[in-house]
């Protein structure tokens, strides 16, 4: 784990913060869940390394976004930011103070102003409760009684997240998947965050309500200056929503840049790989870019490859990639900011296609 | 389109229910020559995988009323008998399903489940079925294919299980073959490389292909004709660069402008269409789609409240709007630019 040590360097000199200490750092970040097996007595015979050594930093109302194919980590890192789940390994700072390991007392202020969106709008609403319950419940548990009451503040969320507060006493199943996921959009924002993690939180719905809670979550970063951690696989979606994108294969980052770097000017094969795959809607016979197919799955994360992860199907793979894990640096030819895991980075730009 | 292989005339799917009639289809027509490929597109619950489990029959018989003409290769299959559809299911017509892993027996290995279509309908021995099964894995791109045969599905991945029902539906070369959202639940790398796959084996056996997705960048990948379906019925359907590239209905145009594109401006916000899809017990009255149309009070005497438009259909393109072709042309403009930047 010698690599990051660059990567960190560079992309602290390079991306564009006002202050000195970033709202989230992740420095490290490992999570390997142990695989236990053997009779008659159970030991640990493995680990799914499903996130390994991840750094990376959010500003103050900045939108991060993290792409990748399942399994590739994104939401394990999701929740260890909200420490949802218990980090391995690594650091990670909120406001300059660590809260890696912060007891649960510790990270109640953290908690209230790190919110989360999950995917699935019907699971992570409970059917017994109503949706004014569902919202106040924050506000109950960190015992914050605001201006004019719980109620009057729920039934000011719902309308700013575009549903009527006549809705207040309904049960979720009366709301359709569009609905229900502004619901969980609300309930994030009861307590003012300054960070929300959204998890996949457009993959479940239908394509014109998609762009509906698309258009929500952008006004509300813009009108209240959240900063966001947006997890999809999705790139359009992805790109539409964040300033700074990092692609993730296996546990690490393979690639982070500013938004037009990185779909304009993608250095490592995957990137380019993944950016192909994407289907457009246009009716051109010929695609813009070239279709790079990769083949074959994802390797385990439970016995990744040697070196770099990505070269069991990579086109550019040689001896090296399979000896030397490649550092996610700023390769020839980036601009600032814009850093690539790659021993052999890509160098032709993209058409930029009218 | 002289002589289709699959059509389809006024199809109506209604399923009665403890709450009333639900009309999943209501009134649906098309055709599909060999070889072609004709993609459906439509949110959830616009009636386009019920038009294909009703093609195949495999729709709950004791709730469902059926109504209209499905035809293949000449063949009423409506008033067909679960018997004559048994030999025709799996042999000249059959489905890939969205799910890989529920449309999969766990109990049986990916050879026995593959090679049981096709001892059904040839009446081969279980050593020809198996050897069958190893070359249609071979052909649909498994590694190993002579030792993955044996495999169980939880032994393949997500991709893989994809590939091995591909092998299953193409096992006695059908000559149609119905996708229902088959690359929906899969990576985008993994879903470019199934649709290359069905591609290939199109062009090899001619095959006919339905492909329904809600995916429009699917659809510009895969198709040549589009139906797009909205509360049961077809509003819009033409060649894929007739609709993709000058959309007539509303509902076409709001799905092209609800999806970011990876080109383009960023900083403009989407427009989605407003509302959600209709109830289709109680579906709204005239057009389904207007209380969710920005252009209604363009037309004149409320007829979209009051009216049901008809679909027009020539040479394959047609549109079921109430709006005159010189005010699509007028409102949808603004669009036009857009795309075309």
């Amino acid at each position: 784990m010698s690599s990051p040590v660059n990567g960190t360097a560079s992309s602290a000199s390079s991306t564009t913060l006002s202050s000195a200490t970033p709202l989230l750092e992740v420095s490290g970040l490992t999570k390997h869940f142990p695989i236990y097996g053997g009779f008659p007595i159970k030991r640990k015979v493995g680990a799914v390394q499903a996130v390994d050594g991840l750094d990376l930093r959010v500003a103050e109302g900045e939108s991060l976004g993290l792409v990748g194919e399942s399994g590739c980590g994104k939401s394990t890192t999701g929740r260890l930011i909200t420490r949802l789940l218990e980090p391995t390994g690594g650091t990670i700072s909120y406001r300059g103070r660590d809260i890696t390991h912060a007891s649960r007392r510790q990270l109640a202020p953290v908690r209230s102003e790190i919110q989360m969106i999950f995917q699935d709008p019907y699971s992570s609403l409970n059917p017994r409760q109503t949706v004014g319950s569902i919202i106040k419940s924050p506000m109950e548990v960190n015992g914050i009684e605001p201006d004019g009451g719980r109620e009057k503040r729920v039934r000011e969320l719902l309308e700013l997240v575009g549903l009527n507060p006549e809705h207040y006493n309904r049960f979720p199943h009366e709301f359709s998947g569009g609905q229900r996921q502004r619901i969980g959009v609300a309930r994030a924002l009861t307590l003012n965050p300054k960070l929300i993690v959204a998890d996949e939180p457009v993959s479940a719905l239908d394509v014109s309500i998609q762009a509906q809670v698309v258009n929500l979550l952008q006004e509300l970063r813009k009108e209240l200056g959240i900063a966001f951690v947006f997890i999809a696989h999705d790139l359009a979606v992805v790109r539409h929503f964040s300033e700074r994108v990092a692609v993730m294969y296996l546990g690490r980052i393979v690639e982070i840049a500013d938004r037009a770097d990185l779909y304009e000017n993608p250095r490592h094969p995957y990137t380019r790989a993944l950016l192909s795959a994407v289907p457009e809607a246009t009716a051109d016979d010929a695609p813009a870019r070239e279709r790079i197919r990769l083949a074959g799955d994802v390797p385990s994360p439970i016995s990744p490859p040697s070196g770099c992860r990505f070269r069991t199907r990579c086109w550019k793979a040689t001896d090296t990639c399979a000896a030397q894990a490649p550092p996610l640096v700023r390769a020839e030819g980036n601009s600032a900011g814009h850093l690539t895991a790659c021993h052999y980075p890509e160098t032709a730009r993209l058409p930029v296609d009218g | 389109m002289n002589n289709p292989f699959l059509s389809i005339r006024d199809l109506k799917v209604h399923f009665s229910t403890e709450d009333g009639v639900v009309k999943a289809v209501d009134g649906l027509s098309f055709d599909l020559a060999k070889g072609r490929t004709l993609g459906i597109v439509g949110e959830s619950g616009s009636g386009k995988s019920v038009t294909n489990l009703a093609v195949l029959g495999l729709h709950d018989r004791e709730h469902t009323a059926l109504d209209g003409e499905i035809l293949l290769d000449g063949k009423e299959l409506l008033t067909a008998t679960e018997r004559e559809l048994e030999r025709l299911r799996g042999n000249k017509m059959s489905m890939i399903f969205q799910d890989a892993l529920a449309s999969l027996s766990p109990y049986h290995t990916i050879g026995a489940q593959i090679g049981e279509t096709y001892r059904k309908h040839t009446g081969a021995s279980r050593r020809e079925a198996r050897a069958r099964a190893v070359d249609m894995l071979r052909r649909v791109g498994i590694p190993m294919p002579d030792v993955r045969v044996d495999d169980y599905p939880h032994q393949f991945s997500g991709g893989m299980r994809q590939r091995a029902m591909i092998a299953m539906a193409l096992v006695c070369d059908p000559e149609l073959l119905i996708a229902d959202e088959p690359t929906t639940a899969l990576d985008v790398t993994v879903q470019a490389q199934i649709m290359d796959l069905l591609k290939e084996l199109q062009q090899e056996f001619g095959t006919a292909i339905v492909f329904i997705t809600h995916d429009l960048g699917v659809i510009a990948d895969i198709a040549d004709d589009v139906l797009v379906m909205y509360g049961g019925r077809c509003v819009e359907q033409g060649s894929k660069k007739e609709v993709l590239r000058d959309p007539q209905h509303p509902y076409t145009l709001g799905l092209l402008g609800s999806m970011p594109s990876l080109h383009g401006p960023v900083d403009v916000p989407l427009s989605p269409i407003p509302g959600s899809p209709p109830s289709l017990l109680n579906p709204p009255s005239g057009c389904r789609f207007h209380p969710r149309c920005a252009f209604m009070e363009k037309v004149d005497g409320g007829r979209c409240t009051s009216l049901q438009p008809v679909l027009e259909v020539v040479d394959g393109r047609g549109t079921a709007c109430h709006l005159a072709p010189g005010q699509r042309r007028e409102l949808f403009a603004d669009f036009a630019t857009a795309r075309a930047l």
